[in-house]
């Protein structure tokens, strides 16, 4: 249940060091494109120290890991995988690589005697991915989707917009293949750090179509998108008194009741239920 | 002579040099030095003991890392100096 | 001795007692000056000097209206040199890094006191480094107007940088090439100065309203020029594009919001730094949202507030310096834009000085300790890097006063279990906002009760300082140089901390 993940260039120890503090639900800490060829060892060595330094971190700790056709994975997952690590995400994912990645991570997981199961993130980066992602999403390891449009229309050969009708097919691919097996559809970032009104603009299509989350490549970005994919607060009263009604009403042995002069049945509890259930675990009440 | 670089001379970072030599050494310049000698030079003695290594001069250059940014930084250059043609 | 504060003061002085301490004090006011002889216009400084007998160990006040432009400092230093002039008190109420010139003139004593209320650059690190002959004396503003007035501060002559004069001898900031706009410090030195001295490049026919009125003028030096008008403007005056400081400055605003300060009429004051400025934009976009128009901001004045005014989301700006161009215009041109002299601004003998009727007043810090003690004066090491300025004046006078800083700068603490120097007490700061929690003074009970649902991130200081030594490591115990070079004195004119030379 993620609303807000921020990448941080996995060889910036001065980013590194603040980067739990703009209330993000997790960090992508990377080692892929933010990190230049000639520092991938040092990053990851980085990256595995900061990992080790805490007992346990607040934040949900994501290792953006080269990807599978690179020399550079092997080493990535050696260093990285560790107790406080919480998930690799996967570039250019296709259902070959999660496969491999996920035999990959039973074998690390065994030596290293590593007692939860890391999940993984694929990011949906190319053509082929957007045509798999429904066996993407059916992996056990796979509790989450990245939609990577940047990468995505270098592949398609098409521009990228702000207004992004060029993606709206592959972000509803993403949405279903989610909500489908009940796991987070993560948005493709928002490249224009500087346009907060884009951003407002661009979670909420995303948020409308379905997504749950988005990827942030600036802290300031990160309140936004907190605000625009948590329950807002009009959500979360009109949810409790949902749950008020419920529970008079079966004090009185109604199965069924109204609330505003609506009726409320089985599926408009469920979203109440969600509703709160998302508010607790970003601390909204 | 067999020498490794790792880290940067940016706020928060540290620049490791280590250098093959016949004993230890370890220099120390950093901007919070007054408060942190002690800290960063038991830092690197431990890294140094845990990788086993003795002879080396370490020159460790430091904008105020933490002490796993000094860690990982050594251990890098360390790993540097050795694949050193 | 030791002051009511444990800190360390000098033979001679009188130590702190408490911030409100000056209440029992009666008010000291020497005659106010009167010029009732011709003015005398002077093309020179030199030729000034030598008319007016300005001689060895006399005390000479300046005023930094026109910030890191000024040149009237400059200049008159390079005359004290050229005359040999020895065992000189400048008082200048800043001092700035262009005034580094300074620096040969502590070295050979041609200075041999220096009295000011903030200094880095050059300047600072000679006197930290002990070259000043006698100990150097820091005011805040307000008390610097308290020590002028009651003598304390005795000025033989006031030298003072002014815009445009007139043929009258009156003097303005208004107008001229390099125009600055309030002269708010300069004020006192106008009033109880033996001798005053308008330095101007620009004449004009007439001047109306002159914040220097020629009855208190004694002569005029016209040179080419006073400085440069864009040096008023420096980098702190902008709001901070760091993401941490962002993040600081929108927990302040939400903190604001909680215990209800921003209403109709409410009042505040922030400090020139980047995270106090972002505040001062987070509060603007709370006023706007829910049309709340203020009665006033006060301070140094910068464009962000000047455009709050045009919205007329403020009734009034009191304003005691400009920090940049827009300001000066504004000053100039707008009705509900006010002078403020440093006496009405923060000089705690004033009967309603701005600073007491201030809401809130956003402040930095380069440490605070457990008692909430904060320091702007100095760096870990003893180095001077700035001074109180306003602090200690708008920290008392202000409903709540909070100070927003990083909690760890490259790898220091912020937080000290002492701070090395004291420039405002305690008992005058009420929260700390970093970006890791935020600490209540623990004598603010109404405080702490009004945030007690709060979702802020509140924890007792003692409990951000454990969460520093875990990230940073605890740092080593520093044992700093005895030797002490100057004073901090409070607005009372009470010493409350003393100043030490740093390690060679």
């Amino acid at each position: 249940m993620r609303r807000s993940l921020l990448f941080i260039p996995g060889n910036n120890p001065a980013m590194l060091q603040n980067a739990d503090v703009f209330e993000s639900d997790g960090l992508i800490l990377d080692l892929e494109d933010a990190v230049h060829i000639n520092e991938k060892d040092s990053a990851r060595m980085l990256v595995s120290h900061y990992l080790e330094s805490k007992q346990t971190h607040s934040l949900e700790m994501i290792v953006r890991i080269n990807g599978l056709d690179t020399p550079y994975f092997q080493k990535d997952l050696q260093a990285v995988v560790c107790q406080q690590l919480d998930t690799i995400m996967l570039p250019k994912a296709k259902v070959k690589d999660v496969l491999d990645l996920s035999k990959m991570l039973d074998e690390i997981e065994q030596t290293k005697q590593i007692s939860k199961e890391i999940k993984i993130i694929p990011i949906i980066e190319l053509a082929q991915s957007v045509l798999e992602v429904n066996e993407l999403a059916r992996f056990p390891r796979v509790n989450g989707i990245l939609l990577g449009a940047e990468d995505l229309s270098t592949d398609l050969e098409i521009e990228r917009t702000k207004p992004g009708l060029e993606i709206i097919y592959p972000r509803f691919c993403v949405i279903y293949a989610c909500k489908a097996q009940k796991i987070d559809a993560i948005d493709t970032p928002f490249t224009d750090t500087k346009d907060e009104q884009g951003l407002s603009k661009d979670c909420e299509t995303a948020k409308m179509f379905g997504m749950n989350a988005k990827t942030a490549i600036h802290p300031n970005q990160v309140s936004i998108i907190n605000d625009v994919f948590s329950p807002s607060e009009k959500n979360i009263a009109w949810a409790k008194r949902v749950i008020e009604a419920k529970k008079k009403a079966e004090a009185s042995g109604l199965a069924v009741f109204s609330l505003d002069g609506k009726m409320i049945d089985k599926p408009i509890i469920d979203r109440a239920i969600n509703i709160l259930k998302k508010a607790e675990k970003f601390q909204l009440l | 002579m067999k020498i490794g670089v790792a880290g940067t001379l940016e706020s928060s970072d540290v620049m490791i040099t280590v250098r093959e030599a016949d004993a230890l050494k370890i220099t120390i310049e950093s901007i919070v030095f007054a408060y942190f000698s002690e800290q960063i030079h038991n830092t690197i003695l431990s890294t140094l003991r845990e990788m086993n290594i003795t002879n080396v001069h370490v020159l460790c250059q430091d904008k105020g890392a933490l002490d796993y940014v000094i860690k990982a930084r050594l251990k890098t250059a360390i790993e540097r100096m050795k694949q050193h043609a | 001795m030791k002051n009511s504060l444990q800190r360390e003061v000098p033979v001679g002085f009188k130590p702190f007692v408490s911030p409100t301490a000056f209440q029992k004090k009666p008010r000291i006011m020497i005659p106010e000056k009167n010029t009732n002889h011709q003015i005398v216009f002077f093309e020179s400084l030199e030729a000034m000097f030598k008319e007016m007998g300005i001689s060895d160990g006399m005390t000479l006040s300046f005023h930094h209206h026109l910030r890191n432009g000024d040149e009237v400092l400059n200049q008159t230093a390079k005359v004290v040199e050229k005359m040999g002039l020895k065992n000189l008190h400048f008082a200048p109420s800043s001092i700035f890094p262009n005034n580094a010139c300074l620096s040969s003139l502590i070295k050979n004593k041609n200075i041999t006191s220096i009295t000011t209320n903030y200094l880095n650059g050059d300047v600072a690190k000679t006197i930290s480094q002990g070259y000043l002959e006698n100990l150097l004396i820091m005011e805040t503003h307000g008390g610097r107007a308290r020590s002028i007035e009651a003598g304390e501060l005795a000025i033989d002559f006031a030298i003072l940088a002014t815009p445009a004069v007139d043929c009258m001898g009156n003097g303005t900031g208004s107008l001229g090439k390099n125009a600055c706009g309030a002269l708010g410090y300069a004020i006192p030195d106008l009033k109880f100065s033996k001798k005053v001295i308008l330095v101007t490049d620009t004449v004009v026919d007439k001047i109306d309203n002159p914040e220097f009125p020629h009855s208190y003028v004694d002569a005029v030096v016209v040179l080419p020029s006073i400085g440069e008008q864009k040096g008023i403007v420096s980098g702190t005056t902008k709001i901070t594009t760091d993401p941490v400081g962002l993040k600081i400055a929108r927990d302040a605003a939400k903190l604001l919001h909680e215990l209800g300060m921003i209403k109709t009429g409410f009042s505040m004051q922030t400090g020139a730094g980047g995270t106090s400025l972002a505040v001062a934009d987070f509060v603007k976009k709370q006023m706007l949202a829910q049309n709340i128009v203020g009665s006033f901001a006060s301070g140094g004045i910068t464009a962000y507030y000047v455009q709050m005014l045009k919205l007329g989301l403020f009734e009034k700006l009191y304003d005691v310096q400009c920090f940049d161009l827009e300001a000066v215009t504004s000053y100039r041109d707008n009705d509900h834009h006010f002078a403020m002299s440093s006496s009405e601004y923060g000089n705690p003998m004033e009967p309603n000085p701005i600073v007491n009727n201030l809401d809130f007043v956003i402040l930095g810090a380069t440490e605070i300790d457990l008692d909430f003690n904060v320091n702007v004066t100095t760096d870990s090491n003893n180095w001077l890097i700035g001074g109180s300025g306003g602090h200690s004046d708008t920290a008392h006078g202000a409903k709540v006063t909070i100070i927003t800083t990083n909690l760890i700068k490259s790898r220091m603490p912020i937080i000290k279990e002492r701070v090395t120097t004291c420039t405002t007490p305690g008992e005058d700061v009420d929260v700390l906002v970093t970006e890791r929690g935020i600490a209540i003074n623990p004598k603010r009970q109404d405080l702490l009760a009004q945030l007690r649902n709060s979702r802020l991130n509140i924890k007792p200081i003692d409990e951000l300082l454990t969460l520093c030594y875990q990230i940073t490591s605890k740092p080593q115990v520093v044992v700093h140089d005895k030797k002490i070079i100057g004073v901090v004195k409070y607005r009372d004119g009470t010493i409350i901390d003393s100043l030490y030379q740093v390690k060679k």
